[in-house]
């Protein structure tokens, strides 16, 4: 009997094929096989029998997505999102590996507890679960974590975001130590004396709701002296995500003078403004903060001329009950796995600023580079992590449907443009919005 | 228009089932409020005589931050029509007592109350329970971001002794950065046509004030000549992460209204403070109960004016 989860052979006929690592933007079809990438364009005699042919026509086949940094609330947080909730909702936002945070309750700062991700999401079996480490013991800013023994338990990178390194000895140190094991460390960068029961961003809106400021030079200086310590260390830095002009400005020109470091930003942080939070709703308090116009700008032109490389979804789910607190109580986050393709689609492709290849680099083999994965490409031979995506297909955001357990978004009611629609994972079909018959 | 001593009738253009802020209020709307406490005030005698005009309605307090002056207000304004009150109170936050702050207020609520005034620590919060609850709001300071009737009541102050706002220049001074007074006083004078300014220690006045069409200054002295009224607001010790200035002695030395800056003031300059007052710290004793100080009559008008807030809200019948 047919069962669309086991089958092995697909053929995704006529769509248009977007693997930025391979140079491949155009239409064409591409058969999954055995759990590989097989062939794209095969001659129809190399086709085998039993591949389930998917109408791809009007459709974008590209790698399965990649994200830097999800939280998955588990362990500590179940009642935020657990390791099933969370993958679900990645693998229905077309993410096919995730490198969760080691923001859970214990942090993951122990080998015990990178075994324990590892075990749980093989058996949720949804998509590729990578663990980022701690840097510091229990995510506190004080002393390392046994960076080489979480690194040897298979941690992908060290970080304590989506809280900062705030000491700059600890961060310097930890630059020099994790390149002995070739691993990044991702640092989210602000400077916590400035934004000290900050809120929002500090402008005019601001201003006029009187809530506590998180000035844009929080971040800036930050920025500013992550990358003279990895001139200084020569370590392997990813910031996670950036939000000004400041950072943007800082980070083009350390690039221009061919400092090796990457930089992500959270989706959000394109497409929403500070002007949101007049509603004073919880779920537009988010780090870094919605910003202002003009940083906005800024952030889209540094997506456009490729000094951001990686985008991210920022994804931070809180429970109802967390989130309908006063604003200065309420968490800092948003779920956002199963919208920032979307927004990136309705932001981003469809105005102009970033072509399909462009916007897919950011979210496929830039994170897949950063993280040293070999994953994030349409290459023959590859591991089949595949997404098809409806580029036109209109939808508006319910948060009580999304996959996700939380439903912390301030995007609930929008209407978006474009959403996976086909998500495949080692081959084997792990998300459909469409019909799939033999 | 001459207030009458007549319960004030609820004109038919008048829709607010909130008051949460001074921002999103007209001129029309704040003069309407104005005219009706004026009325109010004679109707009860000054306060000598009780109406029933919202008998059988219930208004709620509900304080998470300390106050004694304008929670007591809003009781009297309450009890002079007729309304029963409840009061509520929690210094700590809700987090903290395991209860959150909306499963409080709904607990109040269904208790049957028409009305809940609430003030809070966190900008927002009365914005909050008006999206939760099914009852009137009115924010009775929400942290640093609106505190409307202290807005209304000093701009009523200022009506009366002048007779108009509109071409008076209006200076508030002080820690404007953190303070729910200057914004409601800033949108309310603004919408009645008062040149305002905003004069303080840089850290706490900061140069962005100017896009709302205000005039910042930062020293004092340099507009005693041309302010008609000065509004005295109280230093935000609670409020600040770092300290905004060296010391009390240098705000006081720079800012605090002493008779020697009454001299160089226009003579028939008026002196307002929001209360409570740092003596010594904004102003010195002789100014506070001088001639020009008309702070007493800014409590006073509180009560006219919450008492037209609760009549306009509560007042017309089927609400």
């Amino acid at each position: 009997m047919f069962n669309a989860e086991t089958h092995t052979s697909w053929l995704l006929d006529n769509g248009q094929i977007v693997d930025p690592a391979n140079g491949i933007d155009r239409i064409g079809r591409l058969l999954i096989h055995e759990g590989k990438i097989a062939a794209i364009d095969p001659s129809d005699g190399d086709i085998p029998n039993d591949a389930i042919r998917i109408d791809a026509h009007g459709m974008i086949v590209a790698p399965g997505l990649i994200d830097i940094g999800t939280d998955l609330g588990e362990p500590g947080r179940e009642e935020d999102e657990t390791i099933s909730s969370g993958c679900l909702s990645a693998v229905a936002g077309g993410y096919s590996s995730i490198a969760c945070s080691a923001n859970t309750e214990p942090a993951i700062d122990t080998v015990a507890s990178v075994q324990f991700i590892q075990q749980k999401s093989l058996k949720v079996n949804q998509c590729r679960v990578h663990v980022i480490g701690c840097v510091s013991k229990d995510r506190r800013g004080e002393e390392m974590a046994e960076i080489g023994a979480l690194v040897e338990a298979g941690a992908i990178a060290l970080s304590d975001m989506p809280r900062p390194i705030e000491n700059t000895a600890l961060l310097k140190r930890a630059l020099e130590y994790c390149s002995m094991f070739d691993r990044p460390l991702l640092d989210h960068p602000e400077l916590l004396s400035l934004t000290r029961h900050g809120v929002m961003h500090e402008d005019m809106t601001q201003l006029v709701l009187g809530l506590p400021p998180m000035p844009a030079e929080a971040e800036d200086l930050a920025t500013a002296r992550d990358l003279r310590l990895v001139e200084a260390t020569g370590g392997r830095l990813h910031l996670t995500n950036i939000s000004t002009i400041g950072s943007v400005e800082l980070c083009r020109r350390a690039k221009s003078r061919g400092l090796p470091f990457s930089v992500g930003l959270n989706s959000v942080n394109f497409h929403l403004m500070d002007q949101l939070l007049r509603s004073f709703d919880s779920n537009c308090k988010v780090n870094p903060p919605l910003r202002s116009a003009e940083h906005l700008d800024a952030c889209v032109s540094a997506l456009a001329d490729g000094t951001i490389d990686v985008i991210a979804t920022g994804h931070r789910p809180f429970s109802v009950e967390k989130k309908m607190q006063e604003l200065d109580a309420a968490p800092f986050g948003m779920i956002s796995l199963e919208t920032t393709l979307s927004a990136v689609i309705s932001f981003l492709i469809r105005p102009g600023y970033l072509n399909w290849s462009d916007a897919i680099s950011k979210m496929t083999c830039n994170p897949a580079k950063v993280l040293g994965l070999t994953s994030g490409t349409l290459s023959v031979g590859q591991p089949a992590d595949v997404v098809l995506i409806d580029p036109g297909l209109k939808w508006k955001v319910d948060a009580e449907e999304l996959l996700s357990k939380a439903s912390n978004t301030p995007l609930n009611g929008h209407e978006l443009f474009g959403r996976s629609v086909m998500l495949f994972v080692d081959g084997k079909l792990k998300f459909t919005r469409l019909a799939v018959a033999v | 228009m001459p207030a009458s001593s007549e319960v004030p009738a609820i004109p038919s253009t008048w829709h607010h089932r909130h008051l949460l802020d001074l921002e999103f209020f007209s001129a029309d709307e704040i003069s309407l409020i104005l005219d009706t406490a004026e009325s109010l005030h004679l109707a009860t005698r000054g306060g000598r005589e009780k109406l029933d005009i919202l008998r059988g309605r219930t208004v709620a307090n509900l304080f998470f931050e300390n106050s004694t002056r304008t929670r007591n207000s809003f009781s009297l304004a309450a009890k002079r029509l007729g309304a029963d009150t409840v009061e509520f109170s929690s210094s700590g936050s809700s987090v903290s007592k395991g209860e959150t702050f909306i499963d409080t207020a709904k607990t109040i609520e269904a208790m049957g109350v028409d009305a809940v005034v609430v003030r809070h620590a966190t900008p927002g919060t009365p914005h909050l329970l008006a999206r939760h609850l099914d009852c009137c709001v009115v924010n009775a300071g929400d942290g640093p971001h609106e505190h409307p009737t202290q807005g209304l009541l000093d701009i009523l102050t200022i009506r009366q002794q002048r007779g108009t706002i509109a071409g008076l220049t209006v200076a508030l001074v002080g820690d404007i950065a953190h303070s729910r007074t200057a914004r409601s006083n800033i949108w309310g004078l603004k919408k009645l046509g008062a040149h305002v300014i905003v004069c303080g220690p840089a850290t706490l006045v900061s140069r962005n004030w100017e896009k709302l069409g205000i005039e910042v200054v930062h020293n004092l002295d340099s507009i005693l000549h041309r302010c008609d009224v000065l509004n005295l607001l109280r230093i935000q010790f609670e409020r600040q992460a770092t300290r905004p200035f060296p010391s009390v002695h240098e705000y006081a030395l720079l800012y605090a209204m002493t008779k020697e800056r009454m001299q160089r003031s226009k003579p028939d300059i008026l002196i307002m403070a929001p209360g409570p007052i740092n003596r010594g710290v904004e102003l010195t004793p002789d100014v506070a109960d001088g001639p020009h100080s008309v702070i007493l009559k800014q409590v006073t008008n509180g009560i006219s004016i919450r008492m037209a807030v609760l009549w306009l809200l509560l007042g017309r019948k089927g609400s």
